[in-house]
């Protein structure tokens, strides 16, 4: 019997399911809105720039760079016992969004706000694979 | 008609304040603390159960206050009522509604309050706000990045300005430092033994870059103020605390590229209906009550209200001046850093024992202007307060 996955496991709803999916095959989605072309991350019901519900996936090149980082040394969920201290981080998308991730193949003492990263994915469970970053090749 | 906050101008003033015993206070839940702060207050100005006739609520973390408060005090012919929710700049927030409604007749007498119960004997204070909700779609994506609670908002927060202008831990460590100096002076002060600079980077990392010391504590208790106008108030018992000032400012959280509310707070909003209405000028302020949840906090609120320029805050920070002594006297009771974490009442209630001159040993000489700040979120809301003791 496989080991369960101890850490918070994301939940997709029926919004976000197009992501999770894609993600299982390794692309990066974000959403685009129809009307006015801007990028969203993550996915919301309505574009905040111009108020649109005309919205559509698109791909994103995945490439990056960290704008900001933090090293976790407190341990609020006993899933991630193991790995404390461990990096979250903000990384800026090529194409403007920011979210929330991990940098994975770098030691923390070798993060640098700036550097350029590009994503890779994490596969956790059968169902649920997330997007992390690594340092650009 | 023009409408540019003139009319406003000293026309309401705090004139009661109540505040609990705080800290590890057990065995009480936010209602009976937001009861005893009501209830000193009311008492503190002079008046009597009957005279309040308006009630606006502010709920902490563990969303212990209700409407029900009303009918937990027997508040029964209220005239204005609602329970208020900006996060940290609530405080000021409500103060600024109640000053409304003093002045245009819809009620004469109201308590604004703040209570909260978040420590529980044997769990430490950091689990109170570890904030672990477990949202579905893309929003539960943060927990299983490992993100959580306020710490490591701010913490993101603080390495971007450290990044962008060179921020070392010495100065944000000297805001820790400069504020509990203050605190020494506090009998209310959770923290009064002086700390160095030493003791700051010895204390353990939560999120790097932040420190323990850099981060506020966490209390039980509650502190309510009673907002009049300026005549009635100079009828009771306290000497009144005139509201010149009042602004607010909020920036949506950080989604996209070239938007940094994490470096560039809306302070720079809410300041300019401040000042504008208190008719002063930044340096006119005597004495800096900042919402201090994180030293981080202070050092971009003065940059953000112009004490400094942008990106200055810490070698502008770095000699000490925030302390007693110091040129900019900031968060003279210990603020929230090393006194209580009342969120946005925390300035408030040493604003207001400021301009009344009840400092006693930590009393700024100079206090006719004080500067308010609530900060909410992850620094996205802001409220501002210009107070002080003369008649406009």
């Amino acid at each position: 019997m496989p080991e369960e996955y101890a850490k918070p496991l994301p939940v997709p709803d029926e919004e976000s399911q197009p992501f999770f999916d894609a993600a299982r095959e390794g692309r990066l989605l974000i959403m685009r809105c129809k009307s006015c072309g801007a990028y969203r991350y993550p996915s919301r019901d309505r574009c905040d720039v111009c108020w649109s519900t005309e919205t559509a996936w698109v791909q994103a090149s995945g490439r990056g760079t960290v704008y900001t980082f933090g090293i976790m040394h407190q341990l609020y969920h006993p899933g991630f016992k193991e790995e404390i201290p461990y990096n979250v981080a903000v990384v800026e998308l090529e194409e403007g969004p920011r979210t929330y991730t991990n940098l994975v193949g770098i030691p923390n003492d070798q993060i640098r706000v700036g550097m350029p990263v590009e994503v890779v994915f994490e596969k956790l469970t059968d169902e649920i694979t997330i997007p992390k970053f690594k340092p650009a090749s | 008609m023009a409408t540019n906050g003139l009319t406003m101008r000293g026309r309401a003033a705090i004139a009661g304040l109540g505040i609990t015993e705080m800290g590890r206070i057990y065995g009480h839940d936010a209602s009976w603390f937001a009861g005893e702060a009501i209830r000193l207050a009311v008492e503190d100005a002079g008046l009597t159960k009957d005279d309040i006739d308006g009630l606006l609520i502010n709920a902490g973390i563990t969303n212990g206050l209700t409407l029900a408060l009303q009918t937990y005090l027997g508040l029964q012919k209220l005239r204005l009522l609602c329970q208020m929710n900006a996060a940290g700049s609530t405080a000021a927030q409500m103060v600024q509604y109640a000053a409304f409604a003093v002045t245009h007749g819809l009620a004469n007498y109201v308590v604004c309050v703040f209570a909260d119960a978040p420590l529980q004997q044997n769990r430490s204070a950091g689990a109170a706000y570890g904030g672990q909700r477990r949202p579905a779609g893309m929003a539960s994506l943060t927990s299983a990045y490992g993100l959580f609670g306020a710490n490591a908002s701010y913490a993101l927060a603080a390495r971007r300005h450290m990044a962008l202008y060179g921020t070392t831990h010495d100065q944000l460590g000297q805001i820790a430092v400069s504020t509990r100096l203050w605190a020494t002076m506090n009998p209310r002060a959770q923290m009064r033994e002086p700390i160095t600079l030493e003791d700051y980077h010895a204390s353990r990392w939560i999120m790097e870059p932040l420190h323990l010391l850099d981060c506020c504590l966490v209390s039980n208790g509650g502190v309510a103020v009673i907002v009049t106008t300026a005549e009635r108030a100079r009828d009771l018992k306290q000497p009144p605390v005139y509201i010149w000032g009042m602004g607010q400012g909020h920036h949506a959280p950080a989604v996209r590229a070239g938007w940094e509310p994490e470096t560039h707070t809306a302070a720079t909003i809410a300041k300019e209906a401040a000042f504008r209405m208190a008719g002063i000028e930044l340096s006119d302020i005597d004495v800096l009550e900042l919402y201090d949840c994180y030293t981080y906090t202070v050092l971009v609120t003065l940059e953000d209200y112009g004490f400094c320029k942008k990106g200055e805050g810490g070698p502008f920070v770095a000699d000490g001046k925030l302390g007693p002594g110091g040129s900019l006297p900031t968060n003279t009771g210990g603020g929230q850093l090393s006194s209580y974490y009342m969120w946005g009442m925390t300035p408030i209630s040493e604003a207001v024992i400021q301009a009344r001159g009840q400092g006693g040993e930590r009393q700024v000489p100079k206090h006719d202007f004080v500067l308010v700040s609530g900060n909410g979120g992850i620094l996205n809301y802001h409220g501002t307060l210009i107070l002080g003791p003369n008649p406009a």
